[in-house]
């Protein structure tokens, strides 16, 4: 106890005016650091954000052009519609289902690349993880929609097993495209989490009489979760937005929030609609977001 | 055997990495009930491997493993009547103080209250009262060797087994950790196998001391058989510090050194047998000439190559000639006569300080 009291009383500023200069320098420093970044995001973050925010109490001519005149409130009040809540429920289901699934099958990989011992074969691994990414997403969604047809050798593989048929446009279908689209995003996170994991902690758990299962439950678990919400949240929210695949291969039979959205700056006309729903979805993740973060992100 | 039964005992352990490395070697020790026996070697002796195949985080390729006669094979580390303080640690860090020392208990499903009960106790006997609901990160390294102690002896292991435990406290606190320890296991009585590459530590805590180098057992004994009797060149370089000089056996008892002197020394090997005569630094004496050296002991013409000072001694290398150097310690006391580098010295040292060693 001593001791800490001693350092404390070391670690008292010398001259408090001098302490209060060296760190506004630090500051200082620090933003012209981030400058770049600050003006990146600036341009193209924050200011369409704020277009899309003014365009969402434009009014619309005849012909369903909008003009930023007669501001009104007529493109929030159609996020009364019941419609538009069905097709919310349905997308957050979707997202939802998606990022357990996408976490069910990341999870055991990402545990697998992360506790193989030699270190060549986890970098392997992980660029086997990113390779889909070197080529275009609508592509990469194209090309499940060939292996999914008739005549495509996922079909044929399970017409010769007896074990499904066809998926193109139904919901397994849909499904397959949007966890192979999104897993990259739960398995990098993960695997960040499991890799810095201190094993020696779980030996600590199996040397205090737990089995496997229950080291895995009190120890692991626990210990990857800043990588599991990191994960989710990733995921998740593209997810909700998500619409090219649903409509490759799902067929564009239902709608979803993302083309609800396109509809509303496209064939519909209705800038300001689109523009609300854009900015409800936004401002509703963005909270989700920072209540995951003050319960969850917490805990190491 | 005093007490009869063996806590701990290996028959033929051995443990093989990959191909061709071979981290333990076909080891046989006997650990007695009760006893704080310490693995000392430097790194990458095989210690840690041997105490992880006791906990059974490894397992041997050959050999047995047996604690208090019952053979533990492939045993899985939560089934044996063992704890371990790991060397970092090991504290969950998502858990606080009381969690961490509650969670052998808890998984070997041991009553809320008595869990409580048991768990105060524990905090009492590390001295950690009132630290209970601190998270790991928000303790000092000492606290932190507490809680790691606490957690394992809280469930009352037949054996507890230490991974260097001190090695990340500084010396001031080390020492009186040492202490501590050695309290704590007087207080509950448990088998202690200690770990450590710290001879001195090694050699102030232990009942019985086990030297390993390169996967193999090299000496087991007494702190001071140990330190007064080392069986071989490792040992005797290892623990303490020690002078060589190269030599041979001219007649059992006595030695001739390169240079020519002939002492007499502690021998076991025949007559024309070359060794290597090992010398504690402060077994042997300085004296200006012949005329003060002790009878019956040896004296050896020399000059002081190098002095340095140390606080409570002076150092000295004395050149002995074509025989080579000599380290000598001197305590100091004011009745000390100091020497200058150049001085003519006679070394003197009781044949019982010489230890002749096999190469």
């Amino acid at each position: 106890m001593t001791l800490t009291r001693e350092r404390q009383a070391h670690e008292g500023p010398a001259n408090p005016e001098l302490e209060r200069r060296a760190r506004a320098q630090e500051s200082w420093r620090g933003f012209f650091h981030a400058l770049p970044a600050y003006v990146y995001l600036i341009l193209f973050f924050a200011l369409p954000l704020i277009i899309v925010f003014v365009f969402s109490f434009a009014s619309r001519s005849s012909t369903g052009k909008p003009r930023l005149e007669n501001w009104n409130l007529d493109g929030w009040a159609t996020l009364t519609d019941p419609l538009v809540r069905t097709i919310a429920i349905r997308s957050f289901t979707m997202a939802l289902l998606n990022t357990v699934l996408c976490l069910l099958i990341a999870y055991p990989f990402a545990y697998w690349i992360a506790t193989r011992a030699n270190k060549r074969t986890r970098t392997l691994l992980l660029i086997a993880v990113l390779i889909p990414f070197w080529s275009n997403f609508l592509v990469r969604t194209y090309a499940w929609r060939m292996l999914l047809d008739s005549d495509g050798y996922i079909t044929q593989f399970g017409e010769f097993t007896g074990l499904w048929g066809r998926m193109l446009f139904t919901l397994p279908g849909v499904f397959i495209g949007l966890v192979y689209g999104y897993l990259p995003f739960m398995v990098l996170p993960l695997y960040a989490a499991l890799e810095r994991m201190d094993w020696s902690l779980v030996e600590a758990g199996r040397d205090l009489y737990a089995s496997g299962t229950e080291a895995f439950r009190k120890i692991t678990l626990p210990l990857s979760k800043p990588g599991i919400i990191a994960g989710s949240i990733l995921v998740f929210i593209p997810s909700l937005g998500a619409y090219v695949t649903p409509d490759i291969l799902g067929g564009a039979k239902t709608t979803l929030l993302g083309n609800l959205i396109v509809t509303q700056f496209g064939d519909a006309r209705n800038w300001p609609a689109g523009s609300a729903l854009s900015g409800t979805i936004l401002v509703v993740m963005l909270v989700a977001t920072l209540v995951y973060f003050r319960t969850g992100g917490r805990t190491v | 055997m005093a007490d009869g039964a063996a806590a701990v005992s290996l028959h033929g352990v051995t443990k093989q990495f990959g191909e061709d490395v071979t981290a333990v070697d076909n080891v046989d020790l006997e650990i007695r009930d009760g006893e704080f026996f310490s693995l000392l070697g430097p790194s990458g002796c095989g210690k840690t491997t041997t105490l992880r195949m006791i906990a059974g985080l490894e397992f041997p390729t050959d050999g047995s493993v047996r604690i208090f006669d019952e053979e533990m094979g492939l045993r899985p580390p939560n089934k044996r009547p063992v704890n371990t303080v790991f060397q970092s640690y090991a504290l969950f860090p998502h858990m606080n103080v009381y969690d961490n020392i509650a969670f052998g208990l808890r998984m070997k499903r041991v009553e809320s209250d008595e869990v409580l009960s048991k768990v105060n106790e524990a905090i009492d006997l590390v001295r950690l009262e009132g630290m209970g609901k601190r998270r790991p990160n928000e303790l000092s390294g000492g606290q932190q060797q507490r809680v790691a102690l606490a957690r394992a002896l809280v469930n009352r292991p037949k054996v507890l087994l230490l991974d260097e435990p001190l090695g990340a406290l500084d010396l001031k606190l080390r020492q009186a950790m040492q202490l501590e320890l050695k309290d704590i296991q007087n207080e509950v009585g448990i088998t202690f196998i200690y770990v450590t590459h710290d001879q001195e530590e090694a050699l102030t805590m232990s009942d019985r001391v086990g030297v390993m180098n390169e996967g193999s057992l090299v000496q087991v004994g007494g702190s001071e058989e140990i330190y007064e009797s080392p069986s071989d060149l490792f040992v005797a370089g290892f623990v303490g510090e020690m002078s060589f000089l190269a030599g041979e056996i001219a007649e059992p008892g006595t030695v001739r050194l390169s240079g020519g002197e002939v002492v007499r020394a502690r021998t076991a090997s025949a007559a024309g047998t070359k060794i290597t005569l090992a010398l504690r630094p402060e077994m042997v004496h300085l004296f200006d000439d012949r005329s003060e050296a002790l009878a019956g002991r040896n004296a050896v013409d020399g000059s002081i190559a190098r002095k340095i000072f140390q606080g409570d001694s002076m150092f000295y290398e004395v050149d002995i000639g074509a025989s080579g150097s000599l380290d000598v310690h001197v305590e100091n006391l004011p009745s000390m006569k100091r020497w200058e580098v150049g001085d003519v010295v006679v070394v003197d040292f009781h044949p019982e300080a010489a230890l002749a060693l096999p190469l």
